[in-house]
């Protein structure tokens, strides 16, 4: 009896640290995969569900005021959220990433961001996603399928345009 | 009589092991000092993103943010639970010290619950075993006997010191 | 052509191990003495092999070789000496070298000794022992090769130990240098110090396993393995706390146990392994229980093992952990083979284990060490429960949470209470049976002495009843120890014509071992006066100052007198606050809390400036994350009553561990037999 215990013990423990360090070792949700669904609530107070906008391209850009390297990239999603505006099937939507209202609204405001922007509230999303740090963006086709990880800041306008171009032809 | 010194016996430890439950109490209310109302928040509050560092040691943009938040919320009359329940809602459970009490999370208290009264009744009976074994064809003879106890007094005692370090130095 | 020579040798060391675990089973299975003699000698040549190729990457080190990626991730041009060479433990790879290298020196220590009488255990110990090598020299040849080197290869920089095609050597001109946290004596000794003490234990287990493997089931692996498993136990415990003493002066929390689950890795096995010496004493003493000091050992080793790989798998993040590696995965295979071959051996030979036990009462000696036993038990077990339970939490809920301080403190403080308490009676506990007469006329004199513990708290304004409850206990035990050590002495002074030195010299020597463990349990003693002096007490205030301005902080008030900023030779910037410490308006002491900027790495530390006497600390911290000027520069004061003796302790136990395993004089023992001719 007392050797059932313990031996079956140990293999539930090894079981446990098992997945524990699969999932520790497991990346962001990767390209191919089903995009986790989500909620948010904007800043401004409309809310947003992923799962609406299956039919649009959607881009999901993880952010925050304190991260020094999501700032190179900021107005050049800006300028690519202005270029497919008009389209109506490119959908943008800025998760912030663990920060604070009014410094994120301050951040905002010193790009000029005009997308939809939320915060990650109880980090559900970042941890939906698998997000390790900021900024980290994904793009998801029109069938809720990641197409794209961009880990770390996009290198310019055309680098963001050319991961979103292929899905609208 | 036996009976009789083994209850003294159990109360004198549950006395002497509650008596040391006191220390948890009054730790639990922690210290306060005035001028620091803001590292006090922070103290019980977790650094969401770098983890286990509490709030008031991390020095990160970030932390100072957040206690810069504390801050503004505390100037606003919001209290301590507010604060924390704020930051919560906003972060996630990890940012308290502890798993709140909720759903699963009970069962990390209840463990060491069970641990302890478990192992407590576990080694009573094993105590008890011992105490009074039955024999055991299984051992060996060889072990050494439990000698009786012998009472000796004080004198007895020294004068069996005495002889002992006297023959140890021939 | 260095790394080539320090990777190569530990290739080869791999491969001798390797070949040694075989030797060794080979020979004893078919009782061929010539090849657990090759073993043997396989397990000497592997210390010096390692010696080799710790000496390389330190050469390296040194040499400012930054083509080799571990240099330039732990090391740079600025930093002194002394650092570069203790940038060896500095970052994964070179630590898991570091840990192999003390590995195998205890290896070896152990093979060298004469092995007439103990022949059966020789090739299971070296098996153990070699075999636990080969699995960290495995992680450094295959995963952490600290000696991998950057190579261009067309535009990529690429990193590799052996060239690959087309690509050559190139070396960045500065590395990054250590973190700056790390750049404190402490940091020199904290790190060996723990490693010496994980890895001792593994002398031990072999022992045990090798006791185990052949059936034995006597103590002889006990006496075999004594004096190992107390300097395993010395170098954990002081490795514990030097990492408190490095946390309270470089962390700037003023603190010096965090509960961060690496700091619970480490003091999980020292929990199981002080109560593996405890139940060793218990075995030795009245031969029974024999099977808690086998449990308890095979539970300290896998306790180590489980331990590093927390640190080191990425499982949990910390402010210890290494980066993300990939060693994680093999790391656990690793560990389910050790528990799994620990207690499939141990439930095998189980009942040759069984012995007779009888305990006569609850208060002989044997039932209060017993009573330690489970309490220390019932500690690790929580720990262990606290610290898997984040990990259990998210894959069964997917949410993260932190157990902290609040969850561990509350079941630490009672555990620590119910062992002080314990630590009363057991110096005048008698083994095997107990009479409260006898111990009453001990107990009523400490008694009273130890009252001055609560009255003098009392008197100096304590009213918290914790903490005197705590005082008390505190003094109790002082003041038994301190009355047994006395009438000890009495007694033989009354037989002997001795001076006072010769005596006390002689008591200790009749009963080494029982006056070692007093003064280890003086300076546990001592510790728990320093804990309960900043547990109960701690104060803490912050303030910005401009210069001459003031901060108070009950008894004290700290005065920002001036700040000096200059560049130091190994490239930091500093920026020292002279700050006078006053009481009553009268100046104490003139302390220089200062903020160090390391260019290379561009990262800042505050070192604090501390008053420290017997009676408390004033701690003073620049708040690094605000500017440091002039004008206004921002504090933190902590007020720490009695913390010193915490470190008191420390050396206390130092003292008593050297006690316990001073090598016994041979020759008067010898004269006893010896007949000299005329």
């Amino acid at each position: 009896m007392k050797k059932i215990l313990l031996w079956g013990g140990l293999a539930i423990l090894l079981v446990f640290l098992s997945i524990g360090l699969y999932r520790s070792q497991q990346g962001q949700v990767g390209k191919g995969e089903t995009a986790p669904d989500f909620e948010l609530i904007s800043f401004s107070g409309d809310t947003y569900q992923l799962s609406d906008f299956r039919g649009s391209v959607v881009l999901v850009n993880f952010w925050a005021s304190w991260c020094e390297s999501c700032k190179p990239e900021a107005d050049d999603l800006e300028d690519a959220y202005q270029y497919y505006l008009n389209r109506g099937d490119v959908i943008f939507l800025g998760v912030d990433y663990v920060d604070t209202e009014p410094e994120a609204l301050g951040y905002l405001e010193e790009f000029g961001i005009t997308y939809p922007n939320g915060p990650d509230l109880r980090t559900e999303i970042s941890q939906a996603y698998r997000v390790r740090g900021v900024p980290e963006t994904f793009i998801i086709d029109q069938n809720g399928i990641i197409s794209h990880v961009q880990i770390g800041p996009f290198s310019s306008f055309e680098h963001i345009i050319s991961t979103i171009d292929p899905l609208l032809e | 009589m036996i009976q009789k010194s083994k209850r003294t016996l159990w109360w004198i430890l549950s006395a002497v092991l509650l008596l040391s439950l006191i220390p948890v109490a009054a730790n639990a209310q922690g210290s306060d000092p005035t001028d620091d109302e803001v590292n006090a928040v922070a103290k019980q509050l977790y650094c969401p993103v770098c983890e286990n560092i509490p709030l008031d040691a991390c020095g990160t943009a970030a932390c100072e943010q957040w206690r810069g938040i504390i801050r503004d919320k505390l100037a606003e009359g919001w209290t301590e639970e507010e604060i924390k329940i704020y930051f919560v809602n906003q972060y996630g459970d990890r940012v308290l010290a502890e798993p709140p009490r909720r759903g699963f999370n009970w069962i990390v208290y209840i463990v060491p619950v069970v641990i302890f009264v478990g192992g407590g009744y576990l080694f009573y009976r094993g105590f008890e075993q011992w105490r009074s074994p039955e024999p055991d064809s299984n051992v060996r003879k060889k072990e050494k006997t439990t000698p009786k106890p012998v009472t000796l007094s004080e004198d007895d005692i020294s004068r069996v010191e005495e002889e002992l370090r006297k023959r140890s130095q021939r | 052509m260095v790394a080539e020579i320090g990777f190569g040798s530990l290739f080869i060391s791999l491969i001798i191990s390797v070949y040694g675990v075989i030797a060794a089973i080979y020979g004893t299975g078919n009782h061929q003495k010539k090849w657990i003699l090759s073993a043997q000698q396989a397990t000497r040549l592997v210390f010096p092999l390692l010696t080799i190729s710790v000496g390389s990457l330190i050469y390296l080190l040194i040499n400012n070789n930054f083509e080799v990626v571990y240099v330039s991730q732990v090391s740079s041009l600025s930093m002194p000496l002394y650092l570069k060479i203790t940038a060896l433990w500095g970052g994964q790879s070179g630590s898991l070298l570091f840990w192999s290298w003390l590995l195998a020196g205890f290896t070896s220590a152990v093979v060298l000794k004469k092995w007439d009488r103990d022949q059966d255990f020789l090739p299971w110990v070296i098996v153990v022992s070699l075999g636990t090598l080969v699995f960290f020299i495995l992680l450094n040849t295959f995963f952490e090769n600290p000696f991998v080197r950057y190579w261009q290869v067309n535009q990529d920089i690429v990193q590799s130990f052996s060239q690959p095609l087309g690509g050559f050597i190139v070396g960045p001109r500065d590395g990054g240098g250590l973190n700056p946290l790390l750049r404190h004596p402490g940091m020199v000794i904290h790190p060996p110090m723990q490693y010496l003490g994980f890895v001792a234990f593994i002398i031990p287990y072999a022992y045990a396993m090798a006791s185990l493997i052949t059936g034995r089931s006597d103590d002889r692996w006990i006496q075999l393995s004594r004096r190992w498993t107390l300097w395993a136990w010395l170098f954990l415990s002081l490795g514990l706390i030097l990492g408190a003493r490095w946390a309270y002066d470089v962390l700037g929390w003023g603190g010096y146990w965090g509960w961060d689950p690496v700091e619970i890795s480490a003091l999980m096995p020292w929990l199981s392994g002080t109560a593996f010496l405890h139940a060793v004493l218990i075995q030795e003493k009245r031969g029974m229980f024999k099977q808690w000091p086998i449990v308890l050992i095979i539970l300290t080793y896998n306790l180590v093992i489980f331990g590093t790989f927390l640190t080191r798998s990425g499982l949990l993040s910390s402010v210890h952990s290494f980066a993300r590696s990939t060693i994680g995965p093999i790391f656990l295979v690793f560990i389910a083979l050790t528990f799994i071959a620990s207690f499939w051996l141990l439930s095998s030979r189980w009942d040759k284990f069984k012995s007779r036990q009888v305990l006569t009462s609850f208060f002989s000696k044997e039932a209060l060490i017993l009573i330690s036993i489970v309490l220390l038990l019932g500690m690790l077990a929580t720990t262990f429960w606290g610290v898997i339970f984040p990990t259990i939490s998210e894959l069964v809920t997917g949410a993260k949470v932190t157990v902290g301080p609040p969850f561990y403190e509350r079941v630490a403080a009672p555990i620590f209470g119910g062992m002080l308490s314990i630590m009363v009676i057991c110096p005048l506990a008698v083994w095997s049976y107990v009479s409260f007469k006898h111990l009453g006329k001990l107990l009523w004199k400490p008694f009273a002495v130890s009252l001055i513990g609560i009255v003098l708290p009392i008197i100096g304004g304590l009213t918290k009843v914790p903490a005197l409850i705590a005082f008390w206990l505190v003094a109790f035990v002082l003041a038994v120890n301190g009355f047994e050590f006395i009438r000890r002495t009495r007694l033989r002074r009354k037989t002997e014509s001795e001076t006072l030195p010769e005596t006390v010299t002689r008591v200790f020597q009749r009963n080494k071992r029982s006056y070692a463990a007093m003064i280890i349990h003086v300076g546990i003693v001592f510790m728990a006066l320093g804990i309960i002096g900043i547990e109960f007490f701690q104060t803490e205030t912050q303030g910005t100052l401009a210069e001459g301005q003031e901060l108070q902080l009950a008894p004290y008030t700290m005065e920002y007198e001036k700040l000096e900023i200059f560049d130091t030779p190994d490239a930091r910037n500093v920026a020292r606050a002279v700050v006078l410490v006053k009481k009553d308006g009268e100046v104490l002491d003139e302390i220089y809390p200062r903020r160090d900027f390391y260019y290379d790495s561009g990262q800042p530390v505050t070192i604090p400036g501390v008053r420290s006497t017997l009676l408390d600390d004033f701690y003073v911290i620049l708040v690094d994350w605000k500017a440091v000027t002039s004008e206004g520069a921002t504090f933190k004061v902590y007020h720490n009553p009695l913390v010193k003796w915490l470190w008191i302790g420390a050396w206390v136990i130092i003292v008593g561990v050297v006690v316990a395993t001073w090598p016994e004089k041979k020759s008067k023992m010898a004269g006893r037999n010896n007949v000299r001719p005329k």
